[in-house]
């Protein structure tokens, strides 16, 4: 362990993730935001990392911390990447932000020989209870209905029957809860539904 | 000493002969002549280089900084000579910069065809005793970086940590990683291209024009006929200095500001101060720069096409490129856009190089690869550091 990285914390749902990637894998993270997981993988897993930021001060953070981040826009800019050109591809929290979440999909599943996608479960029971009561759009903490960058909202539910439709294998699933950290609601699909705040999957293309 | 910028000494360098030069050289294709891509044999011929810091015991700590059109290998210090003007990228290099002399070895040549030192088209033709001119073969940037190859070799030094430069400097980059890939660690092209544009030809053909137009230029041979086509040169770098500067950089710095007067001449004086400003630049560049050296180093980027040896294919030329990339542009810099250094970046991807890009919020024009940018100097800064600890360099 490098002294830069000694004692490094990640925030919970990004260290569920670190925690299935492998050391010494070639990474390609992508909404990498400041750089905060590719980083920790980069120097605590000893990771070939890549990241792509749609903001420029985003990528200009991570540049500068030494980290290969390229600007760009998950939407447009994957064609470019060759068939398995990355063991694991990464997609935290930004499916609802993209504007073609399937095509997307798509692509990460050819670019990378396994996906992991986490995004905010707009099915939880906190956030219908939310909406019932309040009758207002969840839009997240920092955000409002007209500037919210997440503009495709899904569900677990959603989320797998997209993944039935085109014929991602689903490897692994987990729940978390609103701090991200692992909730063991079973394989049952509608309780993860209910339950989960955040969830995590891993895919990979049908052999 | 470590600390210390090593400023070659001049006067106590051992030049063969005994003379005296105000630069300093190397004769290198004295075994074999350098092939160029022109098809002619060429040497031994000299290029002239600086260095500062220290070159470390493994020989591994070299950056190879590549100047631009109008720039030479003084990156830190005046040229001998010329007025007082400081070296042209003293803002990047130095102690405790982004290219740290004292963490790096910095190397700076000065281009094949260039005027500071290094052979070209006012050097003595050996076969005839006088002037090249015309009679000196056309020259491009891979013939550049092949002759930088060859002084890295009498150096001693394998392999570059880095190669980096701004415009045709980083053209040069570009080339360095496609033709040496073994040889080159890092990769940083600044406001660049992959290629050069129509516009950029054109804009460059109007240079060459205006210089061969000046009755002083005589069919290149103006050394043996004792002029120098002043004129001329001034036009091309008038024309030239406007592309590097952007629309509101401009106008900031001008507006319709007249220049010492407060009415108009009703002539063609410079009323404008925007007009006295290019007079400026354009004469006191004719005062350090070669004109038959303008028109081989434009013709050498005009001939500039990365793709063009490999089917017309950006990423079949970027290829076997094995460095760590760092491409840079600016927005306001409307002759070398983003939108062909994305080209780059994108061409990278599809052969899932280890690349980096960052755009830089800047309304300077292309010059801002000179210029204050602490953005630029920021990331590049973390760029390297990072290509530091990958190379296995102790942190500073």
């Amino acid at each position: 362990m490098s002294a830069a990285g000694a004692g490094r914390r990640l925030r919970p749902d990004l260290s569920v993730i670190a925690a299935m990637i492998p050391s010494g894998t070639r990474v390609l993270d992508l909404g990498c935001g400041e750089g905060e997981l590719l980083d920790f993988l980069v120097h605590e897993k000893s990771v070939d990392g890549r990241g792509i930021e749609l903001s420029q001060e985003g990528v200009n953070a991570c540049v500068s911390r030494g980290l290969p981040v390229i600007q760009g826009d998950v939407d447009t800019d994957l064609e470019a990447y060759p068939d398995e050109a990355f063991d694991v591809v990464i997609l935290s929290q930004t499916l609802p932000a993209v504007r073609h979440p399937r095509e997307v999909l798509r692509e990460l599943l050819r670019i990378g020989k396994r996906t992991i996608v986490s995004f905010p479960n707009v099915g939880a029971l906190k956030r219908r209870l939310h909406f019932l009561l309040e009758g207002r759009i969840p839009a997240g903490p920092a955000f409002a209905w007209f500037d919210t960058p997440y503009i495709r909202p899904c569900t677990i539910r959603d989320f797998i029957r997209l993944c039935e439709d085109e014929g991602f294998v689903i490897e692994r699933r987990l729940t978390l809860d609103r701090q991200g950290r692992v909730v063991p609601l079973g394989r049952h699909r509608r309780l993860a539904n209910l339950f989960g705040e955040n969830a995590v999957f891993v895919l990979t293309r049908a052999r | 000493m470590a600390s210390e910028i090593s400023r070659p000494g001049r006067a106590d360098e051992p030049e063969k002969g005994g003379e005296q030069k105000p630069f300093r050289t190397l004769k290198l294709g004295t075994r074999e002549p350098l092939r160029l891509d022109c098809g002619v044999p060429f040497g031994p011929f000299e290029v002239a280089y600086e260095t500062y810091g220290e070159l470390n015991e493994a020989k591994s700590n070299a950056i190879l900084v590549c100047h631009a059109l109008s720039g030479d290998q003084y990156v830190l210090q005046p040229p001998p000579e010329v007025s007082s003007r400081p070296g042209w990228w003293e803002i990047m290099v130095g102690p405790g910069k982004p290219l740290d002399t004292t963490r790096y070895f910095i190397l700076c040549a000065n281009v094949l065809g260039g005027c500071m030192g290094s052979e070209g088209p006012a050097s003595i033709n050996p076969a005839t005793g006088k002037p090249y001119g015309l009679s000196f073969p056309v020259i491009t940037v891979r013939d550049m970086v092949r002759s930088q190859a060859l002084l890295l070799d009498a150096l001693g030094i394998e392999e570059l940590f880095c190669v980096t430069g701004g415009s045709m400097g980083g053209m040069q980059a570009l080339e360095w990683a496609v033709c040496y890939p073994e040889r080159v660690f890092a990769a940083v092209p600044i406001a660049s291209a992959a290629r050069h544009s129509a516009q950029n030809i054109a804009f460059h053909e109007v240079g060459r024009q205006a210089i061969m137009a000046d009755p002083d230029w005589h069919g290149g041979d103006y050394l043996i006929h004792g002029t120098r086509p002043v004129r001329g040169l001034a036009v091309a770098r008038m024309a030239a200095h406007i592309t590097y500067l952007s629309e509101p950089s401009l106008h900031r710095k001008f507006g319709r500001q007249l220049q010492d007067r407060t009415t108009y001449s009703f002539a063609f004086d410079a009323d404008f101060q925007v007009e006295s400003y290019l007079r400026h630049q354009g004469i006191t560049f004719t005062d350090r720069f070669d004109a038959n050296s303008y028109l081989y180093i434009t013709r050498a980027m005009d001939y500039f096409d990365l793709a063009a040896e490999h089917g017309d294919s950006l990423v079949e030329a970027l290829r076997r490129t094995r460095a760590r990339w760092c491409v840079f542009s600016f927005t306001g810099d409307w002759l070398y856009p983003t939108s062909g250094n994305r080209e780059i970046v994108r061409a990278l991807n599809a052969v899932a190089a280890n690349v980096s890009f960052a755009e830089i919020e800047s309304d300077k024009g292309h010059d801002a690869f000179l210029l204050d940018e602490p953005e630029l100097h920021k990331i590049l800064t973390g760029f390297l550091n990072g290509a530091a600890r990958h190379r296995g360099f102790r942190s500073p």
